[in-house]
């Protein structure tokens, strides 16, 4: 068949062209831009003024701002490391399962996301107030006799982030964990290990793709997840999410707010480059 | 004797590991539906701040049922979902075609870049569509909502139906154009077929992804017609009222009840497909 000329070129126009021609002018030329106003100043009345400086990226380094990345990296690392610590044992257990059941288990994991985040979110809130339901129910236990101040600590903000993030986890651990070779395991018991050794040096080698996975899918998203912060910081907890987005629709600084953004997206960029060492982008479990 | 001490000895811890381990799973189901819970139990509360529990009422389903305005969002929400994913189902399935048989110009980027959305913060994604009518001078709107939701939608589009198509048997293709069948007819009669599975489940991702999106749509909605997620995020700051609760545990029924629907359904394809396979052979 002759693959020359238009003829032969307009299948692969037709089918990858609109995704192609969508991603550059909606993903790729917008990032471009945003990279670019990430050097310029700021005009006088919230506009954008054409002129190259580094100003937006050394005002990041004030400590006030420093303050506010250090705190968003730590609530995304703690969340990261929640979701490690629940969603592992969780999504093994679902893997020990039968498949037919195990798509069950996991559909209940995943039914919570279908519903709207911020009215989840807002749940937690009430949980956590003075007369909530944990204050109510600790009181009750008699292990403290005046409500905890939950409401708008960053520990709170820690529980919605773990709220909105948890079934995230849970799929790439589990595509993970039901793939793995399970004979491996048995070898090495009868090699004479025991179930921590061989969890140590077995399950978790066989299992780094959706480890580094499950990080890859916590981690970025809570550092800029503002709605968090909001619903359950109350504006006492401020985050880069919320800093970023502030510069946006309120203080008007686009410039300060572009070069923010552009650092979230490097430190993204970093950490795949380190997922593309123990797993491929293609076997990401997204979805 | 000894061995068979040590064994039952074996047995016993791995039954004691697995009752620990049925709890966990349990205590982490806890920790995932209890703000559900709470979610649905305050949607029947006789207060209007919802702060704390005071009594059971349904007045919050019957003032939402006697004309409310959260309606008009989520028929805004609904209508860029609808739109969403179709378009970008189309232009995501055609993607994943194009870019698993053919080879052209750019594919490596386009390639890595179906990832882009999937993976960076969405603020960032939110920010940059701002950006980008802002230049255009797009008005920010329901239109423009739907845009900004397509362009996140259809890399996962893309992804899903990649990842059904690897599994695909493309002889059957082949085999209708050699059959004398045009493109054109061997993917509408051959092709989509094979598709739907796919086609349905990253449809579905596609929907929930958009009608639950408040990130990216709180910065290019624009301060007239919004979407429901957005308006509830606006609402927070004051407290939400019980109604908001109300509508959200409808459309969590509604959901369970279309996942029901979608299992029995299902089940009943699967038997009909075995009675053919038994016919045929």
């Amino acid at each position: 068949m002759d693959r020359s000329g238009i003829r032969g070129k307009l299948p692969a126009m037709v089918t990858a062209g609109p995704i192609s021609i969508w991603l550059i002018i909606f993903v790729l030329l917008p990032l471009v831009y945003v990279f670019v106003i990430s050097f310029m100043s700021r005009g006088t009345y919230g506009g954008i003024d054409w002129h190259f400086t580094f100003e937006n990226y050394t005002m990041l380094l004030q400590p006030l701002y420093l303050k506010i990345i250090w705190k968003s990296l730590k609530l995304a690392f703690l969340t990261t490391a929640m979701c490690l610590i629940m969603g592992y044992p969780l999504a093994y257990w679902i893997a020990q399962k039968p498949a037919k059941s195990a798509a069950k288990w996991l559909l209940l994991v995943m039914i919570p996301y279908w519903t709207n985040s911020l009215v989840r979110l807002y749940s937690v809130n009430l949980l956590g107030m003075p007369n909530g339901f944990v204050n109510l129910f600790l009181m009750k236990l008699h292990i403290i006799s005046e409500p905890i101040q939950f409401l708008y600590t960053d520990g709170m903000v820690l529980m919605g982030l773990l709220t909105a993030m948890l079934p995230f986890s849970v799929l790439p651990l589990y595509s993970s964990i039901e793939k793995m070779d399970k004979s491996l395991i048995e070898a090495s018991k009868d090699l004479g290990a025991n179930s921590v050794t061989t969890f140590r040096k077995v399950t978790i080698p066989q299992t780094m793709g959706g480890i580094v996975g499950c990080i890859l899918l916590v981690f970025i998203p809570s550092i800029g997840m503002y709605q968090v912060p909001e619903v359950l910081g109350g504006g006492k907890v401020m985050l880069v999410g919320t800093l970023i987005k502030n510069q946006f629709l309120m203080t008007k600084n686009w410039p300060f707010g572009a070069s923010m953004a552009i650092l979230l997206m490097f430190s993204t960029i970093a950490m795949l480059l380190i997922y593309t060492r123990v797993g491929k982008l293609e076997e990401l479990e997204v979805v | 004797m000894e061995e068979n001490r040590r064994l039952s000895k074996r047995l016993r811890r791995k039954r004691l590991g697995k009752r620990v381990s049925n709890v966990y799973a349990a205590i982490i189901y806890a920790f995932i539906y209890v703000p559900i819970a709470v979610m649905v139990i305050f949607s029947f509360n006789d207060q209007l701040n919802n702060y704390y529990w005071v009594g059971f009422t349904t007045k919050w389903y019957v003032k939402l049922f006697s004309g409310s305005e959260l309606w008009g969002y989520l028929w805004n929400s609904l209508v860029v979902a609808v739109l969403a994913t179709i378009i970008s189902v189309i232009i995501g399935t055609l993607g994943a075609m194009g870019l698993m048989r053919f080879e052209f110009m750019l594919k490596k980027v386009i390639n890595s870049s179906l990832y882009i959305p999937v993976i960076i913060p969405e603020i960032v994604m939110g920010i940059s569509l701002l950006m980008l009518y802002q230049i255009c001078n797009f008005p920010l709107g329901l239109p423009a909502v739907t845009l900004a939701h397509i362009t996140f939608c259809a890399p996962f589009v893309v992804i899903i139906m990649r990842g059904r198509m690897s599994g695909m048997d493309l002889s059957v293709e082949e085999a209708s154009m050699d059959l004398g069948a045009n493109r054109l007819e061997t993917f509408f009669r051959i092709t989509v077929p094979m598709l739907v599975p796919g086609l349905l489940s990253s449809a579905f991702m596609a929907f929930t992804l958009s009608i639950d999106d408040v990130i990216i749509t709180n910065f290019v909605a624009g301060p007239y017609s919004t979407t429901l997620p957005v308006k509830i995020l606006s609402m927070v700051k004051m407290g939400l009222h019980p109604d908001v609760n109300a509508l959200t545990t409808i459309m969590i029924a509604v959901l369970i009840l279309g996942i029901l629907v979608n299992n029995l359904v299902q089940a009943a394809l699967r038997k009909r497909s075995m009675g053919t396979v038994k016919t045929y052979f």
